[in-house]
């Protein structure tokens, strides 16, 4: 086992337990969402680990900064750590259980069918820098940015028309 | 790093219809803001400019050659020219009854006007472009305007909670597409679908492209309300203000079709696997959609599962066209969406009359009487059904006998018997809106209704001329079409999996 | 860091796949919508750590494999997942603090006033 491995292992097995924390806290929604801070500050470090640096702290600042506090905010102001009904858990049992087997079977299929041998890492030197990024983004990339930025303007125009009192 | 070189060349002319409907959707927004209260007019009015503005570029456009720019993310065709017509040309119905609409309901929301144009505008994306990108943020612009449109209604439960619904949904199909398209990626390390269909060709089917591939049409599945996927079509649709469910029924259901043809002409090459899935679906989505209307008590949700249905005959189509290439054409699906989008629109149109005041009832007893209150909306109601019913004269029955036609010259005769039986089945329930809707009921009926507006009528008119003029004009229409050439762009050697097709066919 | 990565892929293709399919499970089992919607975003991060493990491992079956443009798809791809992950909570926030507003809870089994 090399270094990396190990920093893998131990990165991603966290980052797995953070995930599974994130289902098994649901009945406590605030439990669920540092959870799932915890899931997605070790993502941050897994990117850095594939050498896509700048998503990396992108993914930190955005996801674990910004969408997780604005999660956490909501939770709190609608107080819904209130406890949820037992009675509709059973009846949701049966189907997880079948989704998970299935899903698990997918998972499975493609891991151990999965053929690593045409895979290689023919990575330059810019790879995953913000030269590059910024590069392509301004370049190649410019018009999917345009969309996102209507994408955004849809998003914040869409959360006044749902939060603004009947005028 | 030389970024000069990477600086794509862009096709201007493509993209204008797509930059004037979203800068139109600015404009509107900035009105919006500036505007005297309780007046919409001056929005709807540039808003419906702007389309027309986006319309007649597209029209101009229609007969030229097709090609591709700005790297693959903008494609310019007439398969994806004629889709965004109908996209454009159903928004701008949707505007004309939804003034009067929203009035009635009093929902003081203009912001109405910029999200449905934007939604519109992604919609138009996903049908323009080869990029597995763009197709996904047209599918999200599309999708996330909808949410909110879909809670535009405050102060009702039921439309809080289809937009709650529709969102959750939504975002969980949407990560199933992504996913699928995170394998694909890595099957073929590319997002662009000339080089997937290209490299997928080349090679034999691996699990990662085809659970790749079986996740994307999961995701575009729910988006067209497919069978095993379609269970928030009638809730959504029921619980959404009235303009919003019409939009929604046309624009959302014609951009998912487009995306699922060109990502199906992708993975041609994976066909032992999707083909027959696609089979099943397609039985299922006619059955299902069928028989669940059969037993509603409710018009709205009548029309989602009747839309349903009718995602199922399309699906027919496409199949066909995909099973025997070069002999049968997308032309008949093509046709189909419109005279989808025509009815659909139109029967929803004249349902928005129900509201009235802040009261809105869609119950078959509701529309009870609404002959009476209107007869020119109510006539209408019946060529629309009628359409839908498939029924001859109207486009509806032209449509239905074209994917009739294709289904049987490709070779899937069942699936062309399949679609008959359930249009008969069909029959019933749309007979029974008809019913409910000339059934005189005594004493006074006229508060139920909102007073018929010249624009919804002028709407109404509209949906009728296009039902009526699809289906006296069908043979004109379909000749000027020529989607067949749905295949590579002009310039990208790319093998045409639809020729190198030989097909087997599950029936 | 132009240094070749000696962890196999499928490690990362696992550990996105169990958060993947964890999340499906959750988005199944859980009625609270907050958290269905976390659930959700995992996906969402599950989807994004793919694309970058496929951005860093390319098939060499692949035509023009190697690529910068083709490592940098990958990186684009999760840059505007994140961005479109962005304006869906700002308007499932939006939807789940309205009805929230109406009825005063939030629990997906309480959407029963939609069924026909």
């Amino acid at each position: 086992m090399t270094a990396n491995q190990v920093a893998f292992l131990l990165v991603g097995g966290l980052a797995a337990l953070g995930a599974t924390g994130v289902v098994a806290c649901g009945e406590k929604p605030v439990r669920s969402a540092l959870c799932l801070v915890l899931n997605f500050f070790l993502l941050g470090v897994l990117y850095f680990m594939l050498g896509a640096e700048l998503l990396g702290i992108i993914q930190v600042m955005v996801y674990a900064g910004a969408i997780m506090v604005l999660f956490l905010f909501v939770v709190m102001v609608l107080a819904l750590q209130s406890q949820e009904a037992p009675r509709h858990k059973e009846r949701r049992w049966p189907l997880a259980i079948v989704g998970a087997i299935a899903l698990a079977a997918t998972v499975a299929s493609v891991i151990v069918t999965f053929d690593p041998s045409p895979f290689s890492q023919p990575v330059g030197d810019g790879y995953g820098k913000p030269q590059a990024i910024g590069a392509y983004l301004f370049t190649e990339y410019a018009l999917p940015f345009e969309v996102a930025s209507v994408l955004l303007l849809v998003g914040i125009v869409g959360s006044v028309l749902l939060a603004r009192r009947n005028a | 790093m030389n970024v000069n070189a990477l600086i794509p060349t862009v096709d201007w002319r493509a993209l204008a219809p797509f930059t004037i409907v979203v800068c139109t959707g600015i404009v509107a927004l900035i009105i919006e803001m500036l505007r005297p209260r309780r007046n919409n007019n001056l929005v709807v009015g540039v808003s419906l400019f702007g389309l027309l503005v986006a319309g007649w570029s597209l029209f101009g456009m229609l007969g030229g050659p097709s090609d591709e720019s700005f790297a693959g993310m903008i494609l310019n065709d007439r398969f994806g020219q004629i889709l965004q017509l109908v996209m454009v040309g159903s928004c701008a119905v949707c505007f004309l009854f939804s003034e009067p609409y929203l009035r009635e309901k009093r929902i003081p929301f203009a912001e109405f006007y910029p999200l449905a144009l934007w939604s519109t505008a992604g919609g138009m994306l996903m049908v323009s472009s080869k990029h597995l990108l763009m197709v996904f943020l047209g599918l999200e612009l599309l999708s996330i305007s909808l949410y909110c449109l879909a809670g535009m209604s405050r102060y009702e439960s039921k439309s809080e909670e289809s937009a709650l619904k529709y969102f959750l949904l939504g975002s969980f199909a949407s990560a199933f597409l992504l996913m699928g398209i995170a394998f694909i990626y890595g099957e073929t390390a590319s997002l662009h679908l000339g080089r997937i269909s290209e490299v997928l060709g080349a090679a034999s089917a691996s699990p990662l492209s085809t659970i790749g591939a079986a996740m994307v049409l999961v995701g575009l599945g729910f988006k067209l309300a497919l069978v095993p996927f379609h269970q928030w079509t009638p809730d959504v649709y029921q619980g959404a203000p009235t303009n919003v469910t019409a939009f929604m029924a046309a624009v959302s259901k014609v951009a998912a079709l487009g995306a699922l043809v060109r990502f199906l002409w992708a993975i041609g090459t994976l066909d032992t696997v999707w083909f027959p899935l696609m089979w099943w679906v397609a039985v299922a989505t006619m059955t299902v959609g069928n028989l669940a209307a059969l037993v509603q008590n409710d018009v709205k949700r009548t029309l989602g599962y009747s839309s349903i249905a009718h995602a199922g005959y399309l699906l027919v189509g496409v199949l066909a066209a995909f099973s025997a290439p070069g002999r049968v054409s997308l032309d008949a699906t093509a046709f189909y969406l419109i005279s989808y989008a025509a009815m659909t629109i139109g029967a929803f149109a004249v349902i928005s009359l129900t509201a009235s005041g802040q009261h809105e009832g869609t119950r078959f007893y509701d529309v009870r009487g609404l002959w009476k209150r209107a007869p020119w909306a109510a006539g209408c109601l019946v060529v629309f059904l009628c359409s839908l019913i498939g029924i001859p004269i109207t486009s509806g029955f032209f449509g239905k006998l074209l994917i009739f036609q294709a289904a049987f010259d490709a070779g899937l005769p069942a699936l062309a018997v399949l679609l008959a039986v359930n249009s008969a089945i069909s029959t019933y329930y749309y007979l029974g809106i008809i019913q409910a809707a000339f059934v005189t009921e005594e004493g006074a009926v006229a508060p139920r209704f909102g007073k018929p507006s010249a624009s919804l009528n002028l709407a109404c008119a509209v949906c009728l001329a296009g039902v009526l003029g699809a289906g006296l004009f069908a043979g004109p229409l379909i000749r000027g079409m020529g989607t067949a050439e749905v295949g590579p762009p002009v310039g990208v050697p790319v093998q045409d999996p639809l020729t190198i097709h030989t097909k087997n066919t599950s029936d | 860091m132009g240094l070749v990565n000696d962890v196999p892929l499928q490690w990362f293709l696992a550990l996105s796949l169990y958060m993947f399919v964890l999340g499906a499970i959750g988005v199944m089992v859980r009625r609270n919508p907050v958290v269905m919607f976390m659930c959700i975003e995992l996906m969402l991060n599950a989807v994004n750590l793919t694309f970058l493990a496929f951005a860093r491992y390319q098939p060499s079956g692949a035509l023009a494999s190697g690529d910068v443009p083709t490592a940098m798809a990958g990186q684009m791809m999760v840059i505007f997942v994140m961005a479109v992950a962005a304006a869906e909570v700002a308007v499932g926030l939006g939807i789940i603090t309205a009805i929230f507003r109406l009825k005063n809870r939030a629990d997906a089994d309480d959407l029963g006033s939609l069924r026909g």
